[in-house]
C-alpha cells in the first residue's frame, strides 16, 4: 500500500510537469496551428536561464524567477516574430521542419554557453520526506504538484476571465471573425508563444529541481506528444488529463513491471490512440451544425 | 453627424443627409488576377438603412470585405478607388483601425466563435475597446436580445441558426459601431425568423440611429426596411435609388422580386439572358 501511495505521488508530480510542458504546446497549436517540435528545448532554455540567474548571478529566488520569466517571454516573442511570422501561409510541413530546426539551434546555443556536463544547482524545494497515508514521500514532489496545479489554474482563469484570454480563444476559433472585432491576430500569436515559453520555463525549472540542470531536460519535449494526443492537441483541460495519465502510467509500469518498459509505454499509448481516435480522446469537439 | 436620424425621402437624391460611407470607383482584385469589383461607387447616408442587392457572385461580399479591411486575408487587394468613412480615407487602414473608427461587419454565415459562450462572444466583440467599461453595452445588447441574456452561458456553436445570427449582430453592437454592415443576415433561416431579423435591424436603426448597410438575397424584404437600395452586377452598380421606387421598378420586379409579367421567380439563366439585353449595363 505504501508503495502504491508513493508511486501515485511520483506519478502525479511527473504528470504535473508534463501537463505544464504540454500546456505550452497546446497554446501554440490552438492559436496558430503550428506543431512546435521545439517545446522540449523551451524547457531546456528555461531551466538554464533560471540556473544563470539563480546560481551564476546569485539573484534571490523571487528575482531569479522574474528574470527567468522575462527571458522566456522575450524568447517566445522573438521566435514568433522572426521565425514563425515570416512563415504564415507556408505549408504545415515546412513550418514543422522549421520548428525542428529551431530545436537544434536552441540546444546548440545552450551547449555553446554551458557545455554538456551537469550543472550544480542547490535544491529550491525542500527535499525532506513527509509521511502521507502511511507512505514516506519527498516533500518536493508534493510541492511540485501544488505549484503546477496553481499555475494551471491561473492559466485556465486567464483564458476564461481576461479579455486577452477570450481573444486568444476567439482567434483559435475563427481568425476572420476575430479580425472583424478588431482583435490583432499577430498579437495573439505573439501572446501564445510568450505564454508557451513561460509555462515551459516553469516546467523546466521544476524538472531541473527534481532531477538536474542538464541537456536531458530537452527530452521531455518528446513525451509531450503522447500527452497531447491523449488530451487533445487543442484542449487546455486535456493537458491535465493527458499529463497525469501518462505520469501515473509511467510510474505504475516502472514500479510494478519494468522501468525499461515504463520509458516506452507513453509511446505505446500514443500509437494505440492514433489507431483508435486520431484527434485525441479529450480534444475539443468539432461542433458540426448548419 | 449632422443629418437627422430618419432622412426625408427625396426621390433620387442623397443630398438631404451627409454620407457616412462613400465608395468611389473601387476596384478589387483577388490573387493578382481576378478582377471582381470594377469601379464600384456607392454612398451610405448617415442614419439610413441601405440595401445592397445583386445576383450570386456580383461582388457584394467583396464590397463589404473591402470596406472592413478583410481583403488581405483572402489575397485580395484594392487596386483603385477609395473608401471614405466619416470624412476620413480608410482605404489603406488595417482591419482593427477600421473597427476602432466605427465600422463593424457581420460576415456571411454568421461566424460566431463556436467554442465560446454567448457571454464570451460578446466580450470578444468589445475587445478593441480595451479596459473601457462595457457593462452598459452588455446590458444594452441583452436588453435588445433578451433571449441571449437567458442563454449567456451556452456554447455558441450549439445555438440554432437564428440564435447565432442574433448573437453575431449583438457581438457587432458591442463594438459600438457607427456603421453596421450585415452580409446576408437571413441566410438559411426559416421565413418567420427572417421576419424577426429584419424587424430587429429596423429597430436598432430607429432606436439607436445606427446606420446600416445590408446585403440580401431576399430583395423584397430588404427593400421593405431600407431607405435606399443599390443593385450590383459584375462588380458595378447598375441601378440605385430610393427603396420604394426600386420596389416599383418593373425591371427590379421582374428580375429580383420575381414579380414579372411572365409570372413566377426567374431562373438564373433568365437573369443571364437579361444581362445580354444590357439594359442597365
Ligand atoms: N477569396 C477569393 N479569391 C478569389 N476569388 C474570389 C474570392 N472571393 C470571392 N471571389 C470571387 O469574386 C466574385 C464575387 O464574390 P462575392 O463573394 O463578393 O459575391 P457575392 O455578391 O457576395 O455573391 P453571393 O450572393 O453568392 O454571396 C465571385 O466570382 C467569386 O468567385
Ligand atoms: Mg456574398
Amino acid at each position: 500500500m505504501s508503495n502504491f501511495i508513493s508511486l501515485v505521488v511520483y506519478g502525479l508530480a511527473d504528470g504535473a510537469i508534463l501537463a505544464l510542458s504540454a500546456l505550452g504546446f497546446v497554446l501554440i497549436y490552438k492559436s496558430t496551428r503550428v506543431i512546435n517540435f521545439a517545446q522540449g528545448e523551451f524547457l531546456l532554455v528555461g531551466a538554464y536561464m533560471f540556473y544563470t540567474s539563480f546560481v551564476l548571478l546569485r539573484l534571490p529566488l523571487i528575482l531569479a524567477t522574474v528574470f527567468g520569466v522575462l527571458v522566456a517571454t522575450a524568447l517566445g516573442l522573438v521566435v514568433e516574430r522572426f521565425v514563425l511570422r515570416p512563415l504564415i501561409g507556408e505549408s504545415a510541413l515546412s513550418v514543422i521542419m522549421v520548428t525542428i530546426g529551431l530545436s537544434s539551434v536552441l540546444k546548440a546555443v545552450i551547449q555553446l554557453f554551458f557545455g554538456t556536463s551537469v550543472r550544480e544547482q542547490p535544491p529550491i524545494l525542500p527535499t525532506s520526506r513527509v509521511s502521507v497515508l502511511g507512505a514516506t514521500v519527498p516533500l518536493n514532489r508534493l510541492l511540485v504538484i501544488v505549484i503546477a496545479a496553481g499555475v494551471l489554474a491561473a492559466f485556465t482563469r486567464f483564458f476564461t476571465r481576461s479579455r486577452h484570454g477570450v481573444a486568444m480563444r476567439a482567434v483559435a476559433d475563427d481568425q476572420q471573425a476575430a479580425l472583424t472585432m478588431g482583435i490583432s491576430v499577430p498579437r495573439v500569436f505573439a501572446m501564445a508563444w510568450a505564454l508557451a515559453a513561460v509555462s515551459a520555463l516553469i516546467a523546466g525549472v521544476l524538472l531541473a529541481d527534481l532531477s538536474a540542470v542538464e541537456q536531458n531536460i530537452a527530452n521531455f519535449g518528446l513525451i509531450v506528444f503522447p500527452v497531447v494526443i491523449l488530451g487533445g492537441l487543442d484542449s487546455v483541460p486535456g493537458t491535465i488529463v493527458g499529463g497525469l495519465t501518462i505520469g501515473l502510467l509511467k510510474q505504475f509500469v516502472s514500479g510494478y513491471a519494468d522501468p525499461g518498459l515504463a520509458e516506452v509505454v507513453p509511446y505505446l499509448v500514443l500509437v494505440a490512440i492514433l489507431l483508435v481516435r486520431p484527434y485525441g480522446v479529450f480534444g475539443e469537439t468539432r461542433i458540426e451544425r448548419v | 453627424m449632422t443629418g437627422p436620424a430618419v432622412a426625408p425621402v427625396v426621390a433620387g437624391s442623397t443630398t438631404a443627409t451627409t454620407d457616412l460611407l462613400t465608395i468611389n470607383n473601387l476596384e478589387v482584385i483577388y490573387d493578382d488576377v481576378i478582377l471582381v469589383l470594377r469601379g464600384l461607387s456607392l454612398a451610405v447616408p448617415a442614419g439610413q438603412i441601405v440595401a445592397l442587392l445583386g445576383s450570386n457572385g456580383a461582388g457584394k461580399s467583396t464590397t463589404l470585405k473591402a470596406v472592413s479591411g478583410l481583403l488581405p486575408t483572402e489575397h485580395g487587394e484594392v487596386t483603385d478607388g477609395s473608401i471614405i468613412f466619416d470624412g476620413e480615407d480608410v482605404t489603406r487602414l488595417d482591419a482593427a483601425s477600421r473597427v476602432k473608427r466605427g465600422l463593424s461587419l457581420c460576415m456571411e454565415g454568421r461566424h460566431v466563435f463556436e467554442h465560446l459562450t454567448i457571454y464570451e462572444n460578446l466580450v470578444a466583440g468589445a475587445y478593441f475597446r480595451g479596459r473601457a467599461d462595457t457593462a452598459a453595452d452588455l446590458d444594452m445588447v441583452f436588453d435588445l436580445l433578451p433571449k441571449l441574456a437567458d442563454m449567456r452561458a451556452r456554447i455558441a456553436g450549439y445555438l440554432s441558426g437564428g440564435e447565432q445570427q442574433m448573437l453575431a449582430i449583438g457581438r457587432a453592437l458591442m463594438a459600438r459601431p457607427k456603421l453596421l454592415m450585415l452580409d446576408e443576415p437571413s441566410l438559411g433561416l426559416a421565413p418567420l425568423l427572417v421576419q424577426d431579423i429584419f424587424a430587429f435591424i429596423k429597430r436598432i436603426n430607429a432606436q439607436m440611429g445606427l446606420t446600416v448597410l445590408v446585403i440580401e438575397q431576399n430583395a423584397r424584404r430588404a427593400l421593405e426596411i431600407a431607405d435606399r437600395g443599390y443593385i450590383m452586377e459584375q462588380g458595378r452598380v447598375v441601378l440605385e435609388g430610393v427603396a420604394d421606387e426600386l420596389r416599383d421598378n418593373p425591371d427590379v420586379k421582374e428580375f429580383y422580386l420575381g414579380l414579372g409579367e411572365s409570372g413566377g421567380r426567374k431562373s438564373f439563366r433568365e437573369v443571364k439572358h437579361y444581362k445580354r439585353r444590357k439594359r442597365w449595363l
